[in-house]
């Protein structure tokens, strides 16, 4: 038996002997593989995108919005009339087994402005649970305490948007803003935590005691309302019994009888961003699909190539034959010839694939994704093209007559 | 004449062999009940032709391929019961082809060509080209070890095919009309070096041809006709 590396030799020479047919031929590859590579890099891009905002925004979430209302016949949307009360809220902390944590929310915007510097922002009046809820860390200084919230102190928390507009390189914890011409110390500075997946900047925000907001900046018609809240279920499968517990909570605080509508809205985010997740795999599995057909479509490339060699090298295989190679030495030799120029094919097409994906990315916005995997099986799946498109051809070629071989013209 | 004492010393030995194939709606016997044995060491010319079988008989001998009917033992095996890669390690081992066409691989340095039965014997390397090397000395070809076929002679080529045969110290030269291709002179030079490799290395040389004056270098002459011997005779030295 002739040793693979004099067969890698043979098929090499012979690849060399006929560049441009060989290199046009990876060159099917060469697409089908890049096109594997980039889709399932950006889909995984994607997905991770998706996972990174589910982990930003804290897991297992609800909002319940206040309800909307009716102004002659036109409907407001949700929120835009404060129905839940903060008592609302601590009902829910007390009752539903399920609501790990609750964070009211009543937001305005508003003119922050520190000595010569101003920035225009939202104003989010909540309390120190919306970090646990959302998942957030301070970056300096400290949350409020319930005791602020109690004395509607005039504290707050910069997101790092407003601290670099306002502050720029100095520490702004300890230090006085006004906001609404009121003055707040500042507590702390919130994590970066970047843009949401809807293009929002996360970090362009000022979070104050919900009592603070409701009493000295957004007092509005219905003092001790709020707008929305945000609730931590106890685990990703409690979501829908704390949307229950709520539901039947809020009904029966509102006494909203059987039949009546409620005047809230629970919204699941964390079911929100799976389906999206489910959309992304989706996305994913049909566009690698759509790739995949390319690669087979190189793969017949290099079986249509092989058979044409095959045939030119008619006189060469009965040589071979004649003296003294055996079956699988001839379909070695040409196995191992598809097998070469679908993995060169298919190792550049794994470099383009990955330098196009990673252009893609950063141009979309997305986190540059490698995927070892992806790379792994690209590299497998070209080897298993050459090998299945080149075996067809191998195998005529080993079975010719050696006879009729040598007489070919 | 050449009366065989045992059979099984001789290294040929065809027995009753018939070929047929099947053309068109007609079957044709190219051999037709041929009974034939050569010794080793033997100097044999075929003469006849064509399609009088001849090609077909020294395909049959090469173990390109299997008789339909009858026996064939190459030194003292029965060829006719082995599979194809069983057939292919007997014409790497035993037979040395020579060709009309030459048949050498283009592109391919003379060297590779001659090296060629050794690659598919599973030599390493450094055996594989020294024994080359050597073979093409034989031929006397030392200084063109690196010229592709499309570079030499039609002569030289000839005794490219040559040292290929004799590199794997086969016992056996199978010539068909090796000098078909080839001018005169050139042609009794490559008649010359049979004649040598023979003599001196006790190689079974077996020319097939249809020239009188080729036959002639062959110590027994064996004629050909409608697929049978019609005639077997030694040739005067």
């Amino acid at each position: 038996m002739i040793s693979p590396a004099s067969t890698l030799t043979i098929a090499l020479r012979a690849l060399r002997a006929n560049k441009m047919r060989s290199s046009l031929t990876m060159l099917g590859i060469i697409i089908g593989v890049a096109a594997v590579i980039a889709m399932l890099s950006i889909g995984a891009a994607a997905r991770q995108r998706i996972a990174d905002e589910i982990n930003s925004m804290g897991s297992n979430l609800l909002i319940v919005f206040s309800g909307s209302t009716s102004s002659g016949g036109a409907r407001m949307g949700t929120g835009t009339d404060p129905t839940i009360s903060l008592e609302d809220v601590e009902a829910m902390l007390r009752e539903c087994p399920s609501v790990l944590d609750a964070a009211p929310m009543h937001s305005g915007s508003a003119q922050i402005v520190y000595g010569n510097r101003n920035w225009s922002t939202g104003i989010i009046g909540t309390t120190a649970s919306v970090l646990h809820i959302n998942a957030w860390e301070m970056l300096h200084g400290r949350a409020f305490t319930p005791q602020d919230e109690r004395y509607s102190a005039k504290v707050c928390l910069l997101g790092m948007t407003v601290a670099d507009e306002l502050f720029g390189a100095i520490d702004p914890v300890g230090r006085i803003v006004r906001i609404k011409h009121v003055p707040f110390r500042v507590l702390g500075v919130l994590k970066p935590k970047g843009q949401s997946m809807t293009g929002q900047d996360q970090d362009d925000v000022v979070y104050v005691p919900i009592t603070t907001a409701q009493r000295k900046l957004f007092g509005g018609t219905l003092p001790g309302m709020v707008r929305f809240v945000m609730v931590k279920a106890t685990g990703l499968h409690a979501l829908d019994q704390a949307e229950q517990e709520i539901v039947a909570l809020l009904r029966h605080r509102h006494r909203i009888g059987p039949g009546q509508t409620d005047d809230f809205t629970v919204r699941n985010l964390t079911q929100m961003m799976q389906i999206a997740i489910t959309l992304a795999n989706i996305m994913t599995i049909l566009l690698g699909a759509i790739a995949s057909i390319s690669l087979l479509v190189g793969g017949i490339g290099i079986m249509n190539i092989m058979l044409v060699s095959v045939t030119e090298r008619t006189r060469e295989i009965g040589i071979r034959i004649a003296v003294g190679a055996k079956t699988w030495d001839i379909r070695l030799q040409f196995i191992m010839e598809a097998m070469t120029l679908s993995l060169i094919g298919g190792l550049i097409g794994i470099v383009l694939g990955q330098a196009g994906s990673i252009g893609l990315c950063m141009a979309a916005g997305l986190p540059v994704h490698v995927s070892a995997a992806g790379i792994a099986l690209s590299f497998g799946f070209s080897a298993a093209v050459g090998i299945f498109f080149g075996y067809y051809p191998a195998h005529k070629a080993s079975l010719l007559n050696p006879i009729d071989a040598l007489r070919y013209e | 004449m050449t009366a065989p004492v045992d059979a099984t010393s001789h290294l040929i030995n065809l027995r009753t062999v018939s070929k047929e194939y099947a053309m068109g709606d007609n079957r044709i016997r190219a051999l037709d009940d041929v009974s034939l044995t050569i010794a080793r060491g033997e100097f044999v010319s075929v003469m006849g032709p064509s399609g009088s079988g001849k090609s077909t008989l020294m395909n049959i001998i090469g173990c390109l391929d299997t008789p339909s009917a009858g026996s064939y033992r190459l030194d003292g095996q029965d060829v006719g019961r082995l599979g194809r890669d069983e057939l292919a390690r007997i014409r790497n081992r035993t037979i040395g082809f020579v060709f009309q066409g030459f048949n050498l691989l283009a592109r391919t340095s003379a060297l590779e060509n001659v090296a060629l039965p050794l690659l598919y014997s599973g030599s390493r390397a450094e055996e594989r080209y020294s024994r080359a090397r050597e073979a093409l000395a034989t031929v006397g070809l030392a200084d063109r070890e690196h010229h592709h076929p499309n570079q030499l002679s039609g002569g030289q080529q000839q005794r490219v095919t040559i040292a290929r045969a004799i590199v794997n110290q086969a016992p056996v030269i199978l010539a068909d009309e090796p000098t078909g291709n080839l001018d005169s002179a050139t042609g009794i030079e490559i008649m010359n070096l049979f004649v040598r490799l023979n003599r001196e290395a006790g190689i079974t040389v077996i020319v097939v041809t249809h020239e009188r004056e080729i036959a002639q270098y062959g110590r027994r002459l064996i004629k050909f006709r409608d697929g049978r011997i019609v005639s077997d005779a030694e040739l005067a030295p």
